[in-house]
């Protein structure tokens, strides 16, 4: 007969010529114990953290915690049930209100987490009949989203617009919607979208756009309300998704748009009507570190000025990283052969960062992928760039600087 | 424009071929994942190439069904049929 677990063979050999190659398994790595927001223990070493997407530090927000220690106590830990029966509280409905006025839009929606509000919106809005276009290079939950729709799903060429006017005018489908979906930030590469332009052909072809700003919220515009902020085209924009767990530093999603039926699809949307809601202390924790968000614009200049130092320091050091700068840096190696024992090496030295491996990376070749935070002070940076020159040359990964 | 299954079987074989990385001997039968040794992903970004040579769109949900070089030379006969 048949194993149900043939099918992951080949996941198991991948594993263990990943395992073989480093020495661990980098998909099970344990932070022992949170130091700060910028440090760890990792196998009982104090390590760097440069992979959390924790860009504003706000996990460790002491607002955020008294919140969520006074809400745990005066209405439980848990809601017991769906946001459309018995798990919304007022507390659900005053963030949503509050994260409504932050985007300046009519209404919002809270899901338990921001993979859900992907999966939601897009399954919820794109029927049979509409269209979803997608960037290629989009987040897994934007392709699940797109499956758990009935929708015809195209995708476009990561970050062209040309490649989107393009393909919206072969679709030739004059009596279907259409829903554009793109990021503000790329999670795996930090590549920001041309949201001015993505806005002009939304507007040119009468399509829907959504954007993610899972990202971007808190880390770009000046208010930092996303990507679309930051390019003046907030206007054009139906929907924007986004997450908690990352500049808020707690765990949930949400959707804001000013169209009323947003109302509606709060019955039409399996991921947000069939789970249960956000425990009474991460809705208020969040709320209270969307507060500390708005209060420190600096921490978002901080960030910015972080990030340009990590790059720069990459960029001397002769490694491939991203072109844009952004707080999220990925740096390119040319072969996985490279990459497991960098990684490896970079952990023993004391920093943490994300191992991407192909397929999940957009063209093939392996990324350590770096988040910067507004926390991480300039020595810190400094230190993580003398471990990576030092990683590189131990492992036999060229550099290449930059002729002065 | 008329299109065949053949014919763009054979555009597609071309433009695989264009790949180094591809096995030579390869056919309209050729099992795409399997033969090809080609991820989820590789598969959507040359059926992106294949679309533009042809000016045709294929829906992600259409590949599902799509296992050999053929079936998708069929896929997309019949999408510009619908066109």
């Amino acid at each position: 007969m048949t194993s149900l677990f043939s099918k992951f063979e080949g996941l198991a050999g991948a594993l263990g010529s990943v395992v073989a190659a480093g020495g661990r398994n980098p998909f099970a790595v344990v932070i022992e114990k949170p130091v700060s927001s910028t440090v760890g223990i990792i196998e009982g070493r104090e390590t760097l953290l440069f992979g959390t997407n924790n860009y504003l530090g706000l996990s460790q927000s002491e607002r955020a915690i008294k919140a969520a220690q006074a809400a745990a106590e005066t209405c439980g830990v848990g809601t017991t049930g769906s946001r459309i029966a018995n798990g919304t509280q007022s507390l659900h409905r005053h963030l949503e209100r509050k994260i409504a006025d932050f985007f300046k839009r009519r209404d919002a929606m809270v899901f338990s987490t921001g993979y859900q509000a992907n999966l939601g919106m897009i399954s919820a809005l794109a029927g049979k009949d509409d269209y979803l276009i997608l960037d290629a290079d989009s987040h897994a939950s934007i392709y699940d989203g797109s499956r758990l729709s009935a929708a015809q799903v195209i995708r476009f060429r990561h970050n062209s617009p040309d490649d989107l006017y393009k393909r919206l005018k072969r679709l030739d489908a004059p009596n279907s919607a259409k829903l554009i979906v793109v990021e503000g930030i790329y999670s795996m590469t930090g590549n920001v979208a041309p949201m001015a332009e993505f806005a002009a052909v939304k507007r040119e072809t009468g399509a829907y756009l959504m954007v993610d700003e899972a990202h971007s919220f808190g880390v770009l515009g000046e208010h930092g309300r996303g990507a679309a902020e930051a390019e003046g085209v907030e206007a054009d924009v139906d929907f924007i998704v986004g997450t908690f767990s990352k500049s808020l530093g707690t765990v949930g999603g949400y959707c804001v748009s000013d169209h009323p039926e947003l109302e509606l699809v709060r019955l039409n949307c399996r991921p947000y009507m069939f789970t249960a809601s956000l425990p009474p202390e991460v809705i208020a924790a969040t709320g209270a570190a969307l507060e500390d968000m708005i209060a420190q614009p600096e921490l978002r200049r901080q960030l910015m000025d972080n990030a340009a130092q990590l790059h720069a320091g990459f960029t001397k050091l002769g490694l491939n990283a991203s072109k844009r700068v952004s707080p999220v840096i990925a740096v390119t190696l040319e072969t996985v052969e490279q990459a497991i024992p960098m990684w490896n090496r970079l952990l023993e030295l004391g920093v943490y960062v994300n191992l991407s491996l192909p397929p999940a990376t957009p063209d093939s070749r392996p990324l350590l992928r770096c988040s910067v935070m507004a926390t991480h002070t300039a020595a810190q940076i400094d230190q993580a760039l003398a471990i990576f020159g030092q990683a590189a040359v131990e492992c036999g990964v060229p550099l290449q600087p930059e002729a002065a | 424009m008329s299109e065949t299954v053949e014919s763009v079987s054979a555009l597609i074989i071309q433009k695989l071929l264009a790949n180094p990385k591809v096995p030579r001997d390869i056919d309209g039968n050729c099992k795409i994942m399997e033969d090809l040794a080609f991820d989820s992903l590789a598969v959507m970004n040359f059926v992106m190439e294949v679309e533009d040579s042809l000016d045709v769109s294929v829906p992600l949900d259409k590949l599902a069904d799509i296992r050999t070089i053929n079936d998708l030379a069929a896929c997309i006969v019949d999408l510009k049929n619908k066109g």
